[in-house]
């Protein structure tokens, strides 16, 4: 176990390297003045350039300036929009906001993907399997931007379920529905890894092992077909988990949440590109450390990995 | 169709040389979007106390079938049982409500299956797969079944058993996890033992080992034996009766010496002359001809009839029933006593042929 | 000729027993640790589950397996491609999302068969204005026609859906072939390289990249999207070479002196494209959405390009006035995206025998 989390960590760095200096690549290696499109059409005065390039180390290589950025990043010093705001402060106040939605999301997918997963795992072929199916590929079609207004129209601003926009103070209870629209695309692939998973399961031979062993059809099904089930559907939640964080972006633009997403949003929107930048490498960080857990998790869970 | 006498009273199972488990006319298909597979077509046998039957066939006979039948866990759909009874203590487990059923299951007829390293449950140590038993049939708490794991790996001689409970199955040879699998399956002290070729998946000298295992075992006790297996070799020393499956049927049931010694059916004779013998050496082994049927589109007539050397031309029509060939043995072959006239005089070399085979496994 | 060590050597490549134990799981455990079936463009889960290749056994109705292997009548032995073809002939979850595919083509093609209205003939004084004779849909909020603007829309999303995909496909499979196939280090290198990408989420990388371009053609969108959205086609890929070049006919054709283009592309490729196919058609669709979801926050295809995110996006600021103008559009794209997971999971049904 122990030389199994050493492994995993040791690969982390080179990937951690590879895809920072891959963000860091993919916004500075665009041909042209990177200075031109930051003022937009307006002339950048001389001073102000000279400051920027001052700032960015623009006179230096790229890859000097990556490890700028690097330093930057380890220090957690993200620099400054052009509002003069410290991008980090920008950071504290949106992070809680978006872990919040991200962990209401991730529950309502536990709470309907896995049972509903199971259910039909174990009814193959049924109507409810079939259904289910069906009902999570709709889900699957359907981009998050397009269900997130259909569910504001819908369900809050005609039926008045929740709030279609979220308060200053972001209440938990206003968060439930965006909580739901950002959480339904993993609902759906939950239900289906899981179904995958218990049906496959249900025809293994150590489940007709414990039948065999006189066990009930509960304690064959939780104790031996769904703990074994779980492992796939616990990688997905991992690296589910990052893809919220970022996922957040058009939920949050939808029912103007102040979090990640919607930050990043207007910093689009605005061309503040620092921002950006600081918050796409800060997630992508959540992301790899989410799936470095969950390689930690799923050892924990098979006991055949950690020998692997 | 078969000799058994259905006899309606509970008996006592402990009593030696009663019939422990009855078998009889099961019919098992699988409905497959190939069509319908008649895998065991009317079988019948019985099981007494403390007596070892071993089912012999190719794969596809409908063996393994039949013994997941017995047990309840045939994989349903698309394996649907469609005909017959299957009575332990003489009450028919198919129509047990599966409350009771449970209780008969692990506890009374426990089975060992064939691959032990997906049987096992992967992500338990096998410790706590054996306490399993313990803790849900007889509410054994966590840690005594620990302990009681521990002594059942001892009792199956899996060596420092102690130390090795807390290990998961993949941290066993294969032969360690076959006798972790026999632990689970006689923890409970069962009256039936279904062993569905317990050592296919085993290297020939682990083979003899785990049959040892189940011989010692069972020396002394009254569990009743179902050995289900292809190997001819495997069956010789351990069982007391052998009933041999061809396309879901039994095709001859004999004591385990005149099967050896005088086979009376085509298939038992040309199984064993396909046995590779030290006294035949330089001569070319004998090979059945042709393949076993398909199980959608089993033959007329006798299954057996197209690949059968004496064939005639009433095989292709009418279907052998199991003939009494004595109170011990019955064959399903309309020329039976042609087959055994003409084995007759072999007897002796029938002996050698078990020698080799014990000396294959040794 | 590079060495072509065993898969397990290198480490964390998947042993032949463990592989051959429970593909399922084992694909799982194989690859770089456990986010080999995780994707970038979060077509996760069973989407990425692994085919069995074609070697693998077919059945698993134990001890009938000889039963359930004949093939109705003829008796022949049917081969994976033509028994999953005989398959979805008559399955209309296949037949039906391939005809409404192949109608969208033709609209994306022919866009004027369908409506003689110029998209961008636009009036503000219809804005927002309900259906009248010949704008069925009605007009949207700068007074453009959303039938016609939904049926030009459409070339946009095909357009870059197709492209993505095909360049997806040929980077993905070419890197995870060779990662296969070659295993040791040439496995390990392209393994971190594709972790590199797989770490950047599709739709952030995507932006990031996007904005540093004023002028996004359809051409930067889709080489945005296969720059980010190759990794899971190359996981697939890897994983399917590995559990086919270890099969008894690859390395009964070694034995008798192929040389290593020869067994990957006679050999092993023919028997290891299965997943890769399905995975690419179900990304087709995951692209689509992709491409919308980056124009609809405005950084993806510019305002001058018809296409179904842009009028989204348009229409969001009337939501509560006038749905229709959103609802028309997303209609659309929900269908066409529907369509291409619905023939991908109809062929992956159609392939994998464990699913039957």
């Amino acid at each position: 176990m122990g030389r199994y989390v050493a492994r995993r960590l040791l690969q982390m760095i080179p990937v951690f390297i590879g895809s920072t200096l891959l963000i860091f690549l993919l916004v500075n290696l665009t041909p042209g003045d990177p200075l031109l499109n930051l003022a937009g059409p307006r002339a950048l005065d001389p001073n102000v350039r000279a400051q920027l390039t001052e700032q960015f180390h623009l006179d230096r290589n790229v890859f000097i300036q990556y490890l700028y950025f690097m330093k930057g990043v380890v220090t957690l010093d993200f620099g400054t929009t052009f509002s003069g705001r410290p991008v980090i402060d920008i950071m504290k106040a949106a992070f809680p906001i978006t872990i919040r939605l991200a962990f209401l999301a991730l529950a309502f997918e536990m709470l309907i993907g896995l049972p509903a997963g199971l259910i039909a795992g174990l009814r193959r072929g049924k109507l409810f399997d079939s259904t289910s199916l069906f009902a999570s590929l709709i889900v699957i079609a359907i981009p998050v931007f397009v269900l997130g207004f259909v569910v504001q129209l819908f369900l809050a601003i005609k039926l008045g379920f929740g709030s279609p926009t979220v308060g200053v103070t972001t209440p938990w209870k206003d968060l439930v529905l965006p909580a739901v629209v950002l959480g339904s695309l993993s609902v759906a692939y939950i239900l289906r890894l899981t179904r995958t998973s218990v049906a496959e399961n249900a025809r293994s031979d150590y489940v007709r092992t414990a039948t065999a062993k006189g066990l009930g059809r509960g304690r064959v099904v939780t104790v031996h077909l769904l703990r074994n089930s779980l492992i796939p559907v616990v990688t997905f939640l991992g690296a589910d988990l990052g893809a919220l964080m970022g996922g957040a972006i058009v939920t949050e633009g939808i029912f103007n949440i102040k979090g990640v997403g919607g930050t990043l949003f207007l910093s689009i929107t605005r061309g503040e590109t620092a921002t950006v930048v600081s918050i796409v490498t800060v997630l992508v960080l959540v992301f790899l450390i989410a799936n470095l857990l969950v390689d930690l998790l799923y050892a924990v869970l098979d006991p055949r990995i950690r020998y692997a | 169709m078969t000799t058994s006498v259905r006899i309606d009273t509970p008996r006592d199972p402990s009593q030696p040389g009663h019939a422990l488990l009855e078998v009889e006319n099961l019919h098992v298909e699988f409905r497959t979007r190939d069509g319908v597979a008649k895998a065991v077509n009317g079988v019948s046998y019985e099981l007494r106390a403390g007596k070892t039957l071993a089912i012999l066939g190719e794969s596809g006979s409908g063996k393994s079938v039949s013994a997941q039948a017995v047990m309840g866990i045939l994989d349903s759909p698309p394996g649907f049982i469609t005909e017959g009874q299957i009575r332990f203590d003489g009450r028919d487990l198919l129509t047990m409500p599966e409350k009771e059923l449970r209780q008969i299951r692990g506890e009374r007829i426990s089975m060992v299956f064939q691959d032990a390293l997906s049987a096992l449950n992967p992500v338990y140590t096998v410790g706590w797969q054996i306490a399993e038993m313990f803790r849900v049939h007889r509410g054994t708490s966590r840690k005594d079944g620990m302990i009681k794991a521990a002594e059942l790996m001892d009792r199956v001689q899996i060596p420092a058993a102690k130390s090795r409970v807390k290990d998961y199955p993949h941290e066993f040879s294969g032969g360690m996890r076959q006798r972790i699998m026999v632990a689970i399956a006689i923890a409970l002290d069962p009256d039936v033992l279904i062993a569905d070729e317990p050592t296919t998946a085993l290297d020939v000298t682990v083979q003899a080992q785990i049959m040892a295992l189940f011989a010692d075992l069972l020396r002394d006790s009254n569990t009743g034996l179902i050995l289900i297996t292809h190997d001819l070799g495997v069956v010789a020393d351990v069982a007391d009766e052998i009933a041999v499956m061809y396309a879901g049927r039994i095709v001859e049931h004999a004591p385990v010496a005149d099967i050896y010694a005088r086979p009376a059916h085509p298939y038992t004779q040309g199984l064993l002359a396909s046995i590779p013998r030290v006294d035949r050496k330089g001569q070319n082994l004998y090979a059945i001809n042709g393949l076993p049927p398909t199980l959608t589109r089993i033959p007329k007539g006798c299954s057996f009839n197209p690949r059968c050397d004496r064939v005639q031309d009433n095989c292709r029509v009418d279907e052998p029933p199991l003939f009494d060939i004595d109170s011990t043995r019955a064959s399903a072959c309309h020329y039976w006593e042609d087959v055994l006239a003409e084995t007759a005089p072999s007897a002796s070399s029938a002996q050698s042929a078990g020698t080799v085979q014990g000396d294959s496994r040794g | 000729m590079p060495d072509r060590s065993a898969p397990s050597d290198s480490p964390d490549a998947p042993s032949n027993s463990q592989a051959s134990q429970k593909s399922q799981t084992s694909e799982t455990r194989s690859g770089q640790g456990v986010t080999t079936q995780q994707s970038g463009i979060r077509p996760t889960g069973d989407f990425a589950t692994p085919i069995l290749p074609a070697a693998a056994p077919a059945r698993d109705i134990r001890d009938t397996s000889d039963a359930g292997d004949i093939s109705g009548s003829t008796g022949k032995p049917r081969s994976l491609f033509t028994d999953a073809l005989y398959d979805l002939r008559r399955k209309p979850l296949f037949i039906i999302p391939l005809a409404v595919i192949l109608f969208l083509a033709i609209v994306a093609i022919f866009p004027s068969l369908f409506t003689s209205v110029d998209p961008r003939f636009c009036q503000l004084s219809d804005a927002a204005k309900g259906p009248i004779k010949g704008h069925i849909f009605g007009f949207d909020r700068q007074g453009c026609d959303t039938f016609s603007r939904t049926v030009h829309g459409t070339r946009a999303s095909l357009e870059v859906g197709l492209l993505v995909t095909v360049g997806a496909v040929l980077l993905g499979a070419a890197v995870g072939a060779l990662a296969g196939f070659y295993g040791g280090l040439v496995d390990s290198v392209l393994s971190r390289v594709t972790d590199v990408f797989f770490a950047l989420p599709l739709l952030l990388g995507a932006i990031v990249f996007l904005s540093n371009f004023q002028k996004r053609t359809v051409f930067v969108v889709a080489f945005a999207l296969i720059v980010l959205g190759w990794t899971q086609i190359a996981r697939i890929m890897r994983g399917s070479v590995i559990g086919v070049k270890d099969a008894d006919y690859v390395l009964a054709a070694r034995a008798l002196g192929a040389k290593d283009s020869r067994l990957l592309f006679r050999h092993v490729l023919p028997n290891a494209i299965a997943p890769v196919i399905v995975v690419a058609t179900i990304s087709l669709g995951i692209f689509i959405v992709a491409e919308a979801t980056l124009s609809y926050l405005g950084i993806g295809l510019p305002p001058t390009t018809v296409s179904w995110g842009g009028d989204i996006n348009n229409a969001t600021a009337a939501l509560r006035t006038t749905p229709r103008i959103l609802l028309i559009p997303a209609g659309a794209l929900s269908i066409t995206v529907l369509s291409f997971i619905l023939l991908g999971e109809a062929v992956r049904e159609a392939l994998d025998p464990r699913l039957r």
